[in-house]
């Protein structure tokens, strides 16, 4: 593969993860060109099209058009496959993915991205797996930064912790965008943000369910 | 200082702009609060900066600012840091700016780190963009860990692996240890990475090729284990056991088993047992399946393998799944060559795959149409490929048109039908026809000498209808002007003949030249065929009035030619007879074959070869020097205009004979043989007989000339260095041909 791309019905992208080295500009044009012509294909029209030397790949998700750019040897229906794994691991990982998941955490995609994928090819074909070490990574950023806090004697507690708010919990919990209330379990570590040290060690990282 | 806003905030805020330009206004100002904040290295707060900053990467707006930073976090001792500061690598940096290159030594050290994840995260790293510098640094831990007991990272550092060949192959020898024992491992992970990275080394080099051949026993028992095994919840996909793996491995047997009969035969059966055995409800079955094809086709696999292989994608033509009719008519594109007849027996699908409302497919399937033509079927497909070619978007017409004529050439069952093929074509798809099919049309026209008087009046009842596609009518006025006089006199056996007078037909040739429709091509077209029906129609005053009408033309090329006939009315009305007379038969030519002759029709016999004796240099008794120019565009018009060039005496003297002969080779046409016969009239022996053959450099694409030599002795001649010193010149170098006969001896 020699990206992946995820861009929106509106042609907004959601997510780039590129395989191969091309300068900005390039990937800029790549993405402008390659959105213009999947979001001119009809929806009854076949996932498959030849654009330069390449062949793309492309499936729509809801609103999510998921696209990628494999090379002449490789088989398209597996790729199709790979790209509906992909999904299926997000929706595992947020429940009931929805394209607001993807662009209020977008890093988190990616991770999950590159526990799945690494230099274009699949790194891991178990579903399980997958989820279950970037489980293990989540509960490590947790635990390692509380750790180290703890040794830094960090006690006191700045109110806003840099790793907290970069985990898939902080929305707002009083008006989630989503227009539904998500249950996520680490809605606690909300809590630890302001109370600091009270870090519930029970506390569930959200991809577990 | 604040502390800065939160990722999930700022992303909220933006999201909230109306028009672009408030959205632009909200991001500077954040990233000039994030330009400060890095200024004052701040290292809380660094890791939440940069996620926002590639939050507004990816919304498009410039981030270079936020690169070293990344580098900052990956230095960093905090998971957390880390896992944006790769992230942030990956998608800031590449290995066009010299900043990446600090990222290695970071990455050699969480290469060793105590903790998998972080190891994990520089694989990754190093996986998805490392330059070929931090590979060459790199390779050494990567193998190490290639070699590890731990299947998370031995899984990532396979596909790292894979990256580091991709960039410097040189270093592929030093994995191949580390790749022993690979395909025993149990966890399908380092498996599937393993199969990848033998896959990859199998494909650049010849010697790995052959080292892992012996690997294909291990291969067909593990996909075996996949097919028999019952169900495995962590890998099944749709009843289908890691379907990933054995797409995988498949391929693999593809690489090993292709041009290799003992391994292609020790995986038949489990090639067969895959085909038969995969549940092909779902898209994952028809994946697997595919693949299959694919590398059944490849090796050499035993024939009743292959019409297996076609009969599956026979079938997938069939399904409902879009995908899968356009993935078969790939993969039967690829076999047509090789499996034509077992191909042909699914061609009436095919033929119904061009009515698909995919344009994909549509192209697929007028492809593959036009490859399964032959004299059988011609008939029939010709009739599927019309009505395409009448329905079709604009973007298949062209293609579609110049498949037809190929096809109509090489199958056509008579020359009507080929004539009413082409007619067929020119009036449904004139304008999309290509260029270069007017000057073949016309010769495959001058061809069919039966058939002019019918051609031409088909061609001129078209011409009344529409005069906008200018193929259609440059062929039209060629023909008009060539065989005017037959349609005039209704002389046509095929069909009804039509009541046409010279005046009329004058009439449209004229408004040919005053239409808006018609190209500065398409008027000299009928300028000259309004010239050429001077010798064939009675009514001359009229041509030579418009001809010189013309003569003041704005059109360069126009005036010119008007001025030319005019030229030709007045001071040379005794040649034009002759010079206009009807074209002979062309033989089929080379690229820029005929339309040098229809353009310029007065030439029907150019300066092929003007041959002079250049003054010879010195003389010495015995010694002559004859030269032959050949001239700079001899060799274009030896291709072109193969009408049977006699043969030429080109030095005869001193009982020494040089004869030039030309004719085309056989089998390929495009190589023009010019045979010089030497003969020795003397009663002596011709000694030292040296050939040297030059020629004016021509652009190679055009043609070769092979000069064979040949001797005729009359008396004995004593062969030298003649042949070998031959075909050095097809090279096609500047010089002189010398024949040069140095003594007669008497014997």
């Amino acid at each position: 593969m020699q990206f992946m791309l995820l861009f929106s019905r509106q042609g907004k992208l959601r997510l780039q993860k590129w395989y191969v080295p091309l300068s900005d500009k390039e990937k800029k044009k790549i993405t402008r060109e390659l959105v213009q012509t999947v979001l001119a294909r009809k929806p009854k029209m076949c996932s498959f099209l030849e654009w330069r030397d390449l062949k793309i790949v492309y499936k729509r998700y809801a609103s999510l058009y998921f696209c990628c750019a494999i090379e002449d040897q490789d088989n398209e229906l597996i790729t199709l496959e790979i790209i509906h794994r992909y999904v299926e691991l997000l929706d595992k990982y947020f429940g009931s993915v929805c394209e607001l998941d993807i662009i209020f955490n977008f890093e988190k995609a990616y991770f999950i991205l590159d526990e799945f994928l690494l230099g274009g090819e699949a790194q891991e074909t178990s579903k399980k797996n997958v989820l279950k070490a970037i489980e293990q990574a989540d509960l490590l950023q947790e635990n390692i930064d509380f750790q180290m806090r703890l040794f830094a004697g960090n006690f006191g507690g700045k109110p806003n912790n840099p790793c907290c708010s970069i985990r898939s919990v902080a929305l707002d919990v009083n008006s989630p965008p989503q227009g539904q209330q998500k249950q996520h379990p680490s809605n606690i570590n909300t809590d630890f943000e302001v109370t600091g040290l009270l870090f519930s060690l029970i506390s569930q990282p959200s991809c577990l369910k | 200082m604040p502390a800065p806003i939160r990722l999930r905030e700022l992303i909220r805020t933006i999201r909230t702009a109306r028009t672009q330009a408030e959205e632009r206004e909200m991001i500077q100002k954040e990233c000039a609060a994030i330009r400060s904040s890095f200024r004052e290295e701040d290292n809380t707060y660094r890791c939440r900066n940069v996620a926002k900053l590639l939050y507004m990467h990816m919304l498009g707006y410039p981030a270079h600012f936020g690169q070293l930073e990344c580098l900052k976090l990956i230095a960093s001792q905090k998971f957390t840091d880390k896992r944006i500061g790769y992230l942030g690598a990956m998608l800031l940096l590449d290995e066009r700016q010299d900043v990446h290159l600090l990222m290695t030594n970071c990455i050699k050290n969480d290469l060793n780190h105590s903790t998998q994840y972080v190891q994990g995260l520089a694989l990754c790293t190093l996986g998805c963009m490392g330059s070929s510098e931090m590979c060459r640094d790199l390779a050494g831990e990567v193998e190490k860990l290639l070699k590890t007991s731990n299947s998370y990272l031995r899984k990532k550092a396979a596909l790292c692996a894979v990256h580091v060949i991709r960039k410097v192959p040189e270093l592929m020898e030093m994995f191949l240890p580390a790749t022993k024992n690979l395909l025993s491992e149990k966890n399908h992970g380092v498996l599937h990475t393993s199969v990848v990275l033998l896959t990859e080394m199998c494909e650049r080099s010849p010697d790995m090729l052959s080292h892992f051949r012996k690997l294909v026993p291990q291969l067909v028992r593990i996909l075996k284990n996949l097919i028999m095994s019952g169900y495995s919840p962590e890998h099944d996909v749709s009843g289908i056991s890691d379907p990933f793996l054995q797409v995988r491995i498949l391929r693999l047997l593809r690489i090993l088993g292709r041009s290799d009969d003992d391994s292609s035969e020790a995986m038949n059966d489990i090639l067969a047992q895959v085909a038969t055995n995969t549940e092909t409800s779902k898209n994952v079955g028809n994946a697997i399946l595919y693949e299959t094809v694919l590398t059944i086709m490849d090796i050499k696999s035993e024939s009743g393998l292959r019409v297996l292989a076609i009969n599956i994608l026979g079938r997938f033509l069939l399904n409902n799944d879009k995908n899968i009719r356009y993935v078969a008519l790939t993969s039967l594109l690829k076999t047509v060559q090789t499996d034509h007849n077992a191909v042909q027996r699914h061609r009436s699908t095919i033929v119904d795959c061009l009515k698909d409302l995919d344009v994909s497919i549509k192209r697929r399937a007028m492809e593959l149409s036009f490859a399964l033509v032959n004299g059988n079927n011609i008939r029939g497909m010709m009739k599927e490929l019309l009505y395409f070619l009448d329905s079709c978007d604009p973007e298949f017409k062209a293609d579609c048109a110049s498949g037809v004529f190929l096809a109509a050439e090489k199958y056509a069952p008579s020359k009507r039908w080929h004539i009413d093929t082409i007619m067929r074509v020119l009036t449904t798809a004139g304008s999309y026809v290509r260029d270069d099919s007017v000057p073949n049309l016309i010769q495959l026209i001058t061809n069919s000498v039966e058939m002019h008087a019918y051609t031409v009046q088909r061609l001129y009842k078209a011409l009344l209808d529409d005069i906008s596609q200018q193929p259609l009518v440059q062929v039209s006025s060629w023909c008009i002007g060539e065989y005017g006089d037959l349609l005039v006199s209704g002389q046509c056996e095929e069909e009804e003949p039509i009541q046409v007078t010279e005046d009329e037909v004058l009439d449209v040739l004229e408004g040919l030249l005053v239409s808006n429709l018609s190209t500065p091509v398409t008027r000299g077209y009928a300028l000259t065929a309004i010239m050429k029906l001077s010798t064939r129609f009675s009514s001359v005053n009229r041509i030579k009035k418009v001809v010189s009408i013309y003569g003041s033309s704005i059109d360069v090329e126009l005036q010119q030619r008007a001025v030319e006939y005019n030229a030709l009315f007045k001071k040379y009305d005794h040649m034009r007879p002759a010079l206009l007379e009807r074209m002979p038969i062309m033989e089929k030519t080379a690229t820029n074959g005929p339309t040098e002759i229809v353009q310029t029709n007065g030439e029907t016999e150019p300066s092929v070869l003007d041959t002079k004796h250049p003054p010879p240099v010195t003389q010495p008794a015995n010694q002559v020097r004859a030269g032959v120019i050949i001239s700079k565009y001899a060799g274009l018009h030896l291709c072109n205009l193969y009408i049977g060039i006699p043969p030429m005496t080109a030095y005869n003297k001193n009982g020494l004979k040089i004869e030039f002969t030309f004719e085309r080779a056989n089998p390929n046409p495009n190589i023009a043989v010019i045979t010089i016969h030497a003969s020795n009239s003397t009663e002596a022996d011709m000694t030292d007989f040296v050939f040297q053959a030059a020629v004016p450099k021509v652009s190679r694409h055009s043609l070769e000339l092979i000069l064979k030599c040949l001797i005729m002795k009359h008396s004995r001649f004593v062969q030298s260095k003649l042949c070998h010193s031959i075909l050095k010149t097809l090279n096609l170098v500047e010089s002189w041909v010398n024949m040069s006969e140095c003594e007669s001896r008497l014997t």
